[in-house]
């Protein structure tokens, strides 16, 4: 049996058997194979699918090359974002300094590219030989009359939280663009009900969806951070009265900046399940105190409902009593997931997440049921075992964890960035109902050794 | 190589990289090593992006571990966190060898690694203490196939001062150094070293260890690669064949460079060698090869005078231009990541297209990992996938390329692309062609 390092023991919890209180928000342990990133990877998330910008990975090839295309986030009109660019550091640079490259390299795609704005990245080793990154943006900008903001990304410089945080802050000095018209964009200027949405990233179109949601209650967007969004959107983000932010806390912190800065109100939300779709809606419709708005809410949400809840019992029926281990990046979805399987009748048995709080993991505990395992930056290892001793029979993750249930011959569905399924509002939590059935009710499990051996009665 | 016919305009930044970093191809040899386990020295998100990648290609577990630098280590130095990393991976994976390649932070921060290994086994050494391999592999200074030679080199030397004797049966022994190919092709090369009927080593080996079978339990390093004993005996072999370019200096006796086996020309040459170092002839093998040439007596009309453009690692081009024009296809524009990207070859293509050189006409598939699609689609040609990555096809670790079974998997994979995609061109099909 596996013994667990020893300095994560408390970061890995039993409800009703462990009472400690859950370690975690720290770095990874050296030598446990994290499913974590970097401060890179966070900042990418958030920026990626800023479609008419130009993404530049200052550093060595690696990051640039590991992150080319990986996420499902599309947009109308301009692909920029899908191609990749880095600067390519050779040794050279290295000892010399990877200004110069940087300098030539924007100037040379900006002007075959005409982007609306660039990004740069910097990476691990940007970080270590202290390129002046602020100061050649700042040349170029000039020159070529475009933003060009420097995103502080180098990677051990934090986690994927810190990168979150970074790439708020490049967006808000776009947000707060000395070049904006103050005229067609000031503070709040739009008629309420006007909100954006932040950390909703258009994977598999799931933006426009929500969108429409919003337009059929009367409330209209600015902009979504970041998807479909484009450059000249984004300056007129200030514009809106209310910031819903989706998606654990990826962009929290642009709320928070915005909050202080422009007065405008926040509010949490979750994209997913039926509870915390309708949730979403009704809270825009409470803040914005109209009774014909909180109508349309309830007559969109009961259609939306009424269509969707009939569907979902064929599902229902056949995966009533399964169980889910969830691993995800934000805790935040878990909460939403956990509630959405108990729609298709499953409980969740085991739940982690890489950049979990104290205050999420307690929710976690609180919500969850007795025995549940809950995980903070959790290893290849430990969940293995724990979706074996669980008994799960499906595991909901990324692409690094999808191996894991494979090889145990248990169900995946992948619910992170890189997903090509819109799994986000109410026909979203259909196609979620088919994916894990799809998966779970798969006749191909029987073949398992594993599944034959942990598990008393055969799967299906 | 470089790009065989190259661009007017040549380009400060890399865009859509056909190469990958060094750290990879390291990580790919540990892997293909019985009971060893690859540890990065550096920061947490090379490690799991490199899992990532892998694990889109291979579609099975890659746990690489990490000495997950912090904001001090980059002060401090990485000693601490190289133990500490060491004891956790020791403790929880039990390996007979931990593979340790470096990053670019940690060599440009100049971490003395070796050094630390040496501290470390000092400190710690039990009598179960797993071996190290420890290779250098900054990016800034080569691609994942420098990265892939400096750890088979690392292994080799590693274990060149064990004191084994030579025994009768390391008689006529061969090293087979497999270059960065499938897991398919691993397989092939055993298949091939066994119709000979000699002993060898083949190194590395993931044919199990990144393309395994359904689990009973969880393995935590998977089962398969190359023994370390196995390893220790390579200095005893008297040839070591190589694929990897000249560029690729093994510690080793009387290396033979050869091109990768794909195509009959390369194939012939590889299997000449084993014939003249063994004395021995495979019935099979040339039954295999007489089944290729007829298979392309079969199928050359729908090759013969067609345009490819062609991508990858330097080896893998060098050996597909060949067995390309040798069915009569035009190699266009042959790319590897070393010195060119895709918007380079693309660029390429278009600007031959206009000024009327050889490129006058748009060449008519593209061959290489799936990275091409975008090129592909540019150009509106169809892409014949083979290589690495393959991220958006099932089963791309088990293409099989080498030898003469693997050139008939690659002619019949080209021709039926071909066929296809006129088939799919005409207004109403044929069925037949
Ligand atoms: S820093 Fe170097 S080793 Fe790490 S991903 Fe980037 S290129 Fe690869
Ligand atoms: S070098 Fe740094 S920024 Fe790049 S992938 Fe590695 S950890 Fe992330």
């Amino acid at each position: 049996m596996l013994a667990f390092i020893p300095e994560r023991q408390h970061q890995i919890l039993e409800k009703g058997r462990d009472t400690y209180e859950m370690e975690c928000a720290k770095p990874s342990t050296a030598g446990s194979v994290s499913q974590r990133s970097c401060v890179f990877c966070g900042s990418r998330v958030v920026l990626y699918p800023i479609a008419d910008a130009l993404h530049l990975v200052h550093g060595p090839i690696g990051c640039a090359a590991y992150t080319w295309d990986i996420r499902g986030s599309m947009s109308q009109g301009a692909q920029l974002h899908r191609l990749s660019f880095s600067t390519d550091l050779q040794e050279n640079e290295v000892i010399h300094g990877g200004e110069k490259k940087l300098y030539k390299a924007l100037t040379e795609l900006i002007k075959q590219y005409q982007p609306n704005a660039a990004f740069v990245y910097c990476t691990c080793i940007v970080g270590l030989i202290g390129d002046d990154v602020e100061a050649v943006c700042k040349r170029v900008e000039k020159e070529q009359k475009i933003r060009v903001i420097p995103v502080h990304s180098e990677g051990f410089k934090g986690t994927k939280k810190d990168g979150y945080r970074a790439a708020c802050e490049a967006l808000f000095e776009l947000v707060d663009s000395p070049q904006a018209d103050y005229l067609t964009s000031a503070i709040h200027s739009s008629p309420p009900p006007t909100i954006n949405i932040l950390g909703e990233f258009n994977l598999a179109g799931e933006t426009l969806m929500i969108k429409d949601y919003y337009r059929r209650m009367g409330v209209k967007v600015a902009v979504c951070f970041t998807g479909d969004c484009k450059i000249a959107d984004i300056e007129k983000a200030r514009t809106a009265s209310l910031n819903v932010v989706q998606c654990s806390g990826s962009m929290t912190s642009l709320a928070k900046i915005m909050q202080e800065k422009f007065g405008t109100p926040f509010k949490r939300v979750s994209y997913f399940g039926i509870e915390d779709m309708s949730k979403a809606l009704y809270d825009v419709a409470e803040h914005f105190k109209s009774k014909e708005m909180l109508q349309r809410t309830q007559n969109l949400v009961k259609k939306e409902v009424s269509v969707l809840l009939p569907k979902l019992t064929r599902y229902r029926r056949d995966l009533e009593g399964r169980k889910a281990a969830i691993y995800v990046g934000g805790p935040f979805k878990a909460f939403s997931l956990i509630k959405a399987l108990r729609h298709l009748g499953m409980e969740t048995v085991v739940v982690g997440s890489q950049t979990g709080t104290k205050e999420d993991y307690e929710l976690l505990k609180e919500i969850t049921q007795e025995g549940t395992i809950l995980c903070d930056d959790s290893n290849p290892l430990e969940l293995s075992r724990f979706v074996l001793e669980k008994g799960a029979d499906l595991l909901i993750g990324g692409v690094k964890e999808r191996p894991i249930a494979y090889k145990m011959g248990i169900g995946f569905c992948d619910h992170n960035h890189e997903r090509k399924i819109a799994l986000a509002g109410f026909e979203g939590m259909l196609n979620f109902a088919k994916e894990v059935h799809c998966t779970v009710m798969s006749p191909v499990w029987k073949f398992s050794p594993a599944r034959r051996q942990y598990f008393a009665e055969p799967p299906i | 190589m470089k790009v065989l016919t190259r661009p007017k305009t040549s380009f400060i930044s890399t865009r859509n990289a056909c190469k990958l970093c060094s750290p990879l191809g390291a990580c790919f040899v540990m892997r293909g090593i019985e009971n060893c386990i690859p540890l990065i020295h550096g920061s947490q998100g090379c490690a799991t992006y490199i899992r990532r990648y892998g694990i889109s290609h291979f579609r099975e577990p890659l746990d690489i571990a990490s000495s997950n630098f912090v904001e001090t280590t980059a002060i401090f130095g990485g000693r601490d966190n190289l133990f500490k990393a060491l004891d956790n991976v020791i403790q929880q994976y039990q390996p007979d060898a931990i593979g340790i390649t470096s990053t670019c932070l940690s060599e440009t921060m100049g971490e003395d690694v070796e050094l630390y290994l040496r501290e470390y086994a000092k400190l710690r050494r039990t009598s179960l203490s797993p071996l190290f391999f420890y290779a250098s592999t900054p990016s800034y200074r080569g691609t994942h196939i420098d990265g892939f030679n400096e750890a088979v080199c690392a292994v080799i030397k590693a274990t060149a001062n064990n004191e084994n004797q030579k025994t009768n049966e390391d008689k006529q022994r061969i090293n087979l150094i497999s270059p960065f190919v499938s897991c398919e092709d691993v397989r092939e090369f055993h298949r091939i070293l066994q119709a000979f009927d000699v002993p060898y080593t083949l190194l590395p080996d993931y044919s199990e260890t990144l393309d395994g079978v359904a689990w009973q339990d969880y393995q935590k390093i998977p089962n398969g690669g190359t023994t370390l004993a196995d390893i220790a005996k390579m200095k005893y072999a008297d040839t070591t064949i190589t694929f990897n370019g000249d560029s690729a200096n093994f510690p080793l006796n009387n290396v033979v460079h050869l091109p990768l086996p794909i195509g009959v020309d390369n194939t012939d040459k590889f299997f000449d060698t084993l014939k003249n170092i063994t004395n021995r002839e495979s019935a099979t093998m040339s039954y295999e090869r007489g089944r290729l040439i007829d298979a392309y007596f079969d199928g050359h009309k729908y090759v013969s005078g067609k345009r490819a453009v062609v991508y990858g690692d330097k080896m893998f081009v060098a050996a597909l231009k060949s067995f390309l024009e040798e069915i009569g296809i035009n190699v266009v524009l042959a790319a590897d990541g070393a010195e060119t990207d895709f918007e380079t070859m693309l660029e390429t293509i278009r600007s031959s297209r206009c000024s009327k050189t050889e490129l006058a006409d748009k060449p008519d598939f593209i061959i290489g990992n799936s990275k091409g699609l975008y090129l592909s689609r540019a150009l509106g040609i169809p892409l014949v996938r083979c290589g690495f990555p393959i991220h958006d096809r099932i089963g791309g670790h088990r293409i099989l390329h080498i030898g003469y079974r693997g050139t008939l998997n690659l002619f019949e994979r080209i021709c039926n692309t071909l066929i296809e995609y006129k088939q799919n061109q005409e207004p109403f099909g044929w069925t037949y062609v």
